[in-house]
């Protein structure tokens, strides 16, 4: 068949044994129609357009994909959407606010800590995710918690930059926060 | 990954009955099992979502101990309080292994699930006789230097993955099951299998038993206890050799010890009755060598795991003394 240069849309038929799933995504809701091998990964970048999220080995071992699931880091690429309907699902396009960037996103320009940028939204996820257990005391332990996200470019120093002055920006503002 | 049907039972026993021998998969965390799914290892017709349970606490009720529910991540595990004061020993081992984002999800009886990371097991293009029964062992002349040591087959020299269950074989814990016939209690040393003649088994749950929890006895030798995980790299990677090490002391002798091993077989590795002897003994590293001696009894190497016979006994060793002086667990 010969191409037209008409734009055809052709309607997408519901995939077989498909399931009306509610995602809360960045605070919205989205109504999606998926099979249930739908990773969340996959949900996120083909239903929802947000290509933030990376996918990398697609096998949990990178990292790329780390999405916040109430407020935890996790592997999306791990994670059946289906199974994802009561939480509350943060990808790095949710992470800014009309103030600007989250303070883990502006550590990360400032020290530089990307390359190509592949692994950046999951690092920088896996890094609020450790705010958000108020774990890192050590330099160790930040190393030890962060090794589930891998750079093939080798920023680890900057990324390690970055991760342990927001770190400490978090303890001081918990700390007056406590006063 | 293959298609399958989704359901969500909302009782224990929904979850027993919509699960179907050999084609149904109970899912929880999901971690591994998505990605043997992935890898066409796994081809469930039906996957049984049990996250909707109510087995995501850990109860701290008991005066006998601390009851795990099967649905805690194995992160809420390792960091829970009374867990990290009572039972340092499951702490350091959930926290040995996997990442963060793993730990996150994976829940405490989906760690007892795990399948092997033989990497024959993984690939479809290869005979394996624990995911195809009959075609054949890949790794007894293949590149093994992940596999048993101890308790193998001809059949099968897989090993069992897990850092918390090498813990959990070490403090005695318990299993709570309810299957087809009711509720069971199965002791952790029963619950993972050898591979025998029939290594596509890992372990003795019977078609549609259900993991509701998991028990640890009162006994979680908090003062004298360490974990220790020899690797390839520092953090996220599975062990070559790793030790749960547990001990009770008066003065230096010993009243109680035990020790697992991760790394070397199909299951935990661990001899009760070799512990027994050292009751009463000095803790020294004469008398640990003695016990490492005897867990290694008959330890078989296949070329490139031959090393595993040097350095589990030497592990051994070292993580008792780590134990006995808790300081150095760390080092």
């Amino acid at each position: 068949m010969k191409p037209t240069n008409q734009e055809t849309k052709l309607a997408s038929p519901s995939p077989p044994n498909s399931h009306e799933i509610i995602l809360n995504v960045n605070g919205k809701k989205h109504n999606l129609n998926i099979a249930p091998w739908t990773t969340l990964l996959d949900a996120l970048r083909h239903e929802l357009k947000l290509t933030g999220t990376k996918k990398g080995c697609d096998h949990g071992q990178c990292g790329a994909c780390t999405v916040l699931v109430d407020g935890k880091n996790v592997n999306s690429c791990l994670c059946l959407a289906v199974m994802h309907e009561d939480v509350e699902i943060t990808t790095v396009e949710g992470l800014a606010t009309e103030k600007g960037l989250h303070p883990v996103q502006e550590a990360f320009v400032k020290h530089d800590a990307y390359q190509c940028g592949y692994c950046t939204p999951g690092q920088i996820c896996s890094t609020v995710g450790l705010l958000n257990m108020d774990k890192g005391d050590t330099p160790d332990e930040i190393r030890d918690l962060m090794s589930g996200n891998l750079c093939r470019c080798g920023a680890y120093n900057n990324i390690y930059a970055a991760v342990t002055e927001v770190k400490e920006q978090y303890s001081k503002s918990q700390k007056q926060q406590a006063k | 990954m293959n298609n399958f049907s989704y359901q969500r039972p909302d009782s224990i026993q929904d979850a027993v009955t919509a699960t179907k021998p050999k084609t149904s998969k109970i899912i929880a965390g999901g971690t591994n099992l998505v990605d043997l799914m992935k890898y066409r290892v796994e081809n469930p017709d039906e996957v049984i979502d049990i996250t909707h349970l109510a087995l995501d606490t850990i109860d701290t009720s008991s005066s006998e101990g601390l009851r795990l529910g099967a649905l805690v991540t194995n992160a809420d595990t390792a960091y829970h309080t009374e867990v990290k004061q009572n039972y340092p020993l499951l702490s350091e081992a959930i926290l040995a292994g996997a990442s963060t984002q793993l730990r996150n999800k994976a829940t405490d009886g989906g760690n007892l699930m795990q399948r092997t990371r033989c990497y024959y097991f993984y690939d479809t293009a290869t005979p394996c006789n624990k995911r195809e029964p009959g075609s054949g062992c890949s790794a007894l002349k293949g590149f093994n230097r992940i596999h048993a040591i101890l308790g193998e087959s001809e059949h099968c020299i897989a090993t069992h993955p897990s850092d918390m269950c090498v813990a959990l074989a070490a403090l005695d814990a318990t299993v709570n099951v309810t299957g087809v016939d009711g509720e069971r209690k199965i002791p952790i040393l029963d619950f993972h299998r050898l591979p025998g003649d029939e290594p596509e088994k890992d372990n003795n749950l019977k078609p549609g038993d259900v993991i509701t929890s998991i028990d640890l006895p009162k006994k979680g030798f908090s003062e004298n206890s360490a974990y220790l995980k020899v690797r390839d790299r520092e953090s996220y990677a599975f062990a070559l050799v790793s030790v749960a090490a547990a001990l009770e002391l008066d003065g230096n002798i010993i009243k109680d010890i035990r020790v697992a091993l991760g790394g070397v077989a199909h299951k935990p590795w661990r001899k009760p009755e070799a512990e027994k002897k050292l009751i009463g003994k000095p803790a020294t590293e004469e008398s640990f060598k003695l016990l490492a001696e005897e867990l290694l009894k008959g330890a078989k190497g296949y070329g490139d795991n031959d090393f595993k016979i040097t350095l589990a006994p030497r592990a051994i060793v070292r993580a008792l003394m780590n134990a006995k002086d808790k300081t150095k667990s760390n080092d």
